[in-house]
């Protein structure tokens, strides 16, 4: 057993007492002293809390109590989930400080299931970007090599499983952050379907996009978080009333023969990276080996999907983000007792968001404002009704569909830092799927020629058939593992100070 | 010179709209579990939710969504098959997410009416107040502004904050414009208001207190020449706060926008406060630097569905129509016209039918509660059910009809009860108030009478029966005004053969 292994085999360990819970913490915790310096990936670290919870696990088991299969299992959680008592900052300084007093919903079932929250982990400020560098806390830096991204939002968490720091992870995923940071860094991500995972203690950026969701090393480490903080939710409206698929089966099942594939036309070509394309292809081939049947289909309403998604986040985020005006928590700045509450919330605000939140608030009050709604936001609903009804006809012809999940491999940190629409042009692939409120898995299909970085392959499913996308995934994966001879990371170089 | 009320609806039509906010008295708030209980310690009734934490997620109180579709049937509107929530975006300290939910271009009720009646110069004439809409919305928290003079945010040395109130369901109700009436907009606003409070209370869905602000009433008014066929611009008034008020603030606006207009100056389209002491408005701020609001619609939360069956279950539930039920009880009661607008102006209309559901008699209880308590009330500037329970009144009238009570000696157990000296019982103990009722007790008094009178009791022998006050009034007075005079009178006719 070492923290290299995937967390299905560590909570076999687990569960024959092969390691105790605290014992696999602290292991982790030592990778995290080891590496966490170049990496960084969390910006907290509960140890204390994770201990505690490690030594209930261990006694419970110890005391033959039933556990949930990732009970003992730590996780790495991004900081824009609330977790009570334990800073919250969502990569701002404007939450600097902020001790959530509640539990989100997804942070309630992960500690139900007994998973070891080891800390929070870094992101984009307010899950707004595709490289961490947005964080008000330093950028994250990606294990395959230290001077590249790790991609972002959830940059934090995608560099913690690349680095062994944690098995699991969980992310946020608004227009990719969950799926483009797995792309980058060669692990897998999944945005369920919207509404499948309660947004409870989620601190929204957009939120009739964002979807919290399951990171790991293997789709069916993947499937057996996803099984645990997935499920209706009273505390959430937009929440699915409906059973979860079963995913973890459908991982397992290792059986494409006769699925429909669409590989989708619009999702291809122009913009995107050579050996991005050349692996996403050679992925599709060996899912035609493994007896799946190869569909091409047209989402001709995709290509302004990035348009509409630029109006439709900020719009919602100027509103969502309004709350954070230092009157009941988080950040104070200018309050001497003289200033009146109108200026001590403008200087907190101006103090407190980085520039890519501002440029967000500034550009959704503009497009929600009277006598430009209709023109932007209301134009803008209208083309995500027509994403939806695009991939409705695909999904009449196939099963699931594909696609690279970002246009490149991993970019140098400080490139496109100064180019917004360079970098907003990284989720073209990803955003679709939130647009039409589907799911979505990312899972490395190999190392792209001209730079030995991971390529992610993009599965999409339709509403509430999640499982498809772990059907395929799983599958996938399997024939890539036995293709290259061991996992994707262990073509990573060693961090030094690993294990 | 400045013109008054009379000569300006002389010369000027006043159009009216209203728009009132009702708190419902729903138990838990509008998108929380958390309490609504009125006047508890600040901040005790607050959760993540409604003082907007980062991450916290609103959910629908079905029962607000009960009471906003109640309201909208018994006001004749119809009810959407879809309707959604709206954000309105505005900074505010004591708005904790910065955005009001609320609903926008989707309201759930539309398109309704309520009828009200006021006496005019010609009789009794209904005015038909048509309903725009009906919407639901959270109310904000409550700033206290300490230092200052004025008790306003500019000024003050600092504020506090008390979200209890943020997130209480809040129902508006808003009105078309009003047309057409003349000089009565003053009482035809004040009756829309008083009927709407009417149906509120028979609906239960709102403890209608205007004096607590759970029922509070904005009031705009514009202002044209009479035969112009323009509208006027308006003002709005806001939170006018009872219903003398409302009638008030009207004939203010009415007079200062006359006023205005015959200067030569423009109305500005603006907010405004009524101040109680002088009737009159002082401006808030002007319309024409209003904020952008950014409505859109709330990701958050669901559309609202409500089946259609569900309707149809609720329509079956409303109770009688305010209107209707005066009508009822008025022919029931046998009252006269002025007697029942007596009783429904003085807001005792519920008070006597709880009399009258108790055993008393209709006459006896509306004389009682709209008499000798009212009066009292009047002169303690409080409200006659706040001085004595229904169920002592009701008490007291059945004593007098078992003849163990004048109505002399009642006022005076009337007058206990409310000192505080314990039921009607223990004040008839106390002090010792029982009719004299035994007929030897009373022959020996009318003996007495007409031993000492024996002019008078001759006269009365001879059949001057008007004669008897006398001896009556002697006989009561030897019984400390406790004799049953009817009895006296029966005894007395008697002895003296007549």
């Amino acid at each position: 057993m070492s923290i290299r292994d995937n967390a299905s085999v560590m909570s076999e360990a687990l569960d024959k007492k092969e390691i105790s819970a605290v014992e696999l913490t602290n292991q982790h915790y030592e990778q995290i002293a080891a590496v966490d310096k170049d990496v960084h990936a969390f910006l907290y670290l509960d140890k204390e809390g994770a201990l505690a919870q490690a030594a209930a696990v261990d006694k419970k088991r110890a005391a033959g109590e039933k556990l949930s299969p990732l009970a003992g299992v730590p996780l790495a959680l991004k900081d824009v989930m609330t977790q009570k008592g334990i800073p919250t900052t969502c990569g701002s300084k404007i939450l600097e400080g902020w001790r959530p007093p509640y539990d989100s919903t997804v942070v309630t079932k992960l500690k139900n299931a007994g998973v070891i929250i080891l800390g929070k982990t870094n992101m984009d400020e307010f899950a707004m970007g595709s490289s961490t560098e947005n964080s008000a806390y330093g950028p994250t830096h990606n294990p395959w090599d230290l001077t590249r991204i790790p991609g972002g939002s959830g940059g934090g968490s995608s560099a913690a499983l690349a680095a062994f720091e944690a098995p699991l992870a969980i992310g946020t995923d608004t227009g990719g952050s969950i799926r483009q940071p797995a792309a980058v860094t060669g692990t897998v991500g999944v945005k369920p379907t919207y509404g499948g995972v309660s947004r409870y203690g989620l601190v929204a950026f957009s939120s009739s996009l964002d979807q919290a969701g399951p990171c790991a090393r293997t789709v069916l480490d993947t499937a057996l978080l996803h099984q645990e903080i997935a499920g209706y939710d009273s505390k959430d409206s937009t929440s699915i009333n409906q059973g979860v698929p079963d995913v973890v089966a459908a991982s397992k099942k290792l059986d494409v023969k006769g699925m429909k594939i669409g590989v989708v036309k619009q999702l291809a070509g122009d913009g995107y990276q050579k050996g991005v394309e050349d692996k996403f292809n050679e992925a599709v081939a060996e899912l035609v080996k493994l007896g799946a049947e190869i569909v091409e289909v047209s989402c001709p309403n995709f290509e302004y999907a990035l348009a509409a998604y630029y109006l439709i986040a900020p719009s919602e985020c100027s509103s969502n983000l309004a709350r954070f005006d230092s009157m009941r928590f988080g950040l104070r700045v200018g309050d001497d007792g003289v200033k009146s509450a109108e200026e001590v919330m403008n200087l907190t605000r101006q103090a407190g968001f980085g520039r890519e939140v501002k440029r967000r608030i500034i550009l959704g009050t503009y497009a929600l404002s009277s006598g430009y709604y209709d023109a932007y936001y209301g134009s803008a609903q209208k083309v995500r009704t027509l994403i939806k009804q695009d991939f409705d006809a695909a999904f009449t012809k196939c099963d699931v569909l594909v696609s690279p999940t970002a246009p490149t491999t991993a970019f140098k940190i400080g490139e496109k830092s100064n180019d917004p629409l360079a970098m907003y042009l990284n989720d073209i692939a990803t955003i679709p799927v939130n647009m039409a409120g589907i799911g979505g898995m990312s899972l490395p299909c190999g190392l792209a020629a001209e730079d030995n970085l991971p390529v992610g392959f993009q599965i999409m499913s339709p509403a509430m058939k999640d499982d498809r996308m772990y059907l395929v995934g799983g599958a996938l994966e399997a024939a890539l593992l036995y293709k290259w001879g061991k996992p994707i990371l262990d073509f990573a170089p060693k961090l030094v100070g690993s294990k | 010179m400045s013109l008054n009320y009379d000569q300006v609806i002389e010369k000027y039509e006043p159009t009216l709209g209203l728009e009132v906010h009702v708190e419902l008295s729903t138990k838990s708030k509008m998108f929380c579990s958390c309490a609504t209980e009125f006047g508890a310690s600040p901040n005790t009734q607050t959760c993540p939710v409604c003082l907007g934490l980062p991450g916290a997620l609103p959910v629908v109180n079905e029962r607000a969504i009960e009471s906003t579709i109640l309201i909208g049937l018994a006001l004749n509107c119809s009810i959407a098959p879809y309707s959604r929530f709206a954000r309105k975006n505005y900074f505010y300290p004591d708005m904790p997410k910065n955005f009001q939910t609320s609903q926008y271009d989707e309201p759930i009720c539309v398109n309704g009416y309520l009828d009200v009646q006021i006496q005019t110069d010609d009789g009794d004439k209904t005015f038909r107040i048509e309903i725009e809409r009906v919407h639901m919305e959270e109310d904000t928290g409550k700033s206290l502004h300490v230092g200052g003079s004025t008790g306003r945010i500019h000024g003050a040395e600092y504020s506090l904050l008390d979200y209890n109130r943020a997130g209480i369901p809040l129902v508006e109700i808003v009105t078309k414009v009003v047309p057409d009436t003349g000089k009565y907009a003053p009482q035809v606003a004040r009756a829309y208001v008083a009927a709407l409070r009417d149906i509120l209370r028979g609906l239960k869905v709102s403890d209608v207190k205007m004096e607590q602000g759970s029922l509070r009433c904005d009031v705009n008014l514009s202002l044209a020449q009479i035969n112009s066929g323009k509208l006027g611009i308006r003002s709005e008034t806001k939170n006018v706060n009872s219903l003398r008020s409302v009638e008030r603030a009207v004939i203010g606006e009415v007079i200062r926008q006359a006023n205005r207009l015959e200067d030569g100056e423009r109305i500005i389209q603006e907010t405004r406060h009524f101040l109680e002491e002088s009737g009159q408005t002082r401006p808030g701020r002007s319309k024409e630097q209003a904020e952008d609001y950014r409505y859109f619609p709330e990701p958050d939360l669901v559309p609202v569905v409500p089946d259609a069956k569900w309707i149809e279950e609720l329509k079956k539930t409303l109770p009688e129509k305010p209107a209707d039920r005066r009508k009822r009880l008025q022919t029931t009661w046998s009252v006269p016209d002025k007697e029942m607008a007596a009783m429904v102006n003085a807001e005792l209309l519920d008070t006597v039918e709880e009399t009258v559901l108790l055993g008393a008699d209709p006459t006896k209880a509306r004389s009682w509660w709209l008499g000798e308590i009212s009066r009292i009330a009047n002169d303690r500037s409080v409200m006659a059910t706040e001085l004595i329970s229904v169920k002592d009144v009701a008490q007291v009238i059945a004593l007098i009809s078992k003849g163990e009570l004048t109505d002399k000696l009642a006022r005076q157990v009337v007058e206990g009860v409310i000192a505080g000296e314990g039921s009607p019982v223990d004040v008839i103990t106390k002090r010792g108030l029982k009719v004299v009722s035994d007929v030897s007790q009373l022959m020996k008094a009318i003996i007495d009478a007409v031993t000492a009178q024996a002019e008078t009791a001759q006269r009365v022998r001879e059949g001057n029966i008007p004669a008897a006050g006398a001896l009556i009034g002697a006989v009561m007075k030897a019984t400390g005004g406790q004799a049953d005079a009817a009895k006296v009178r029966e005894l007395l006719l008697k002895h003296l053969g007549q």
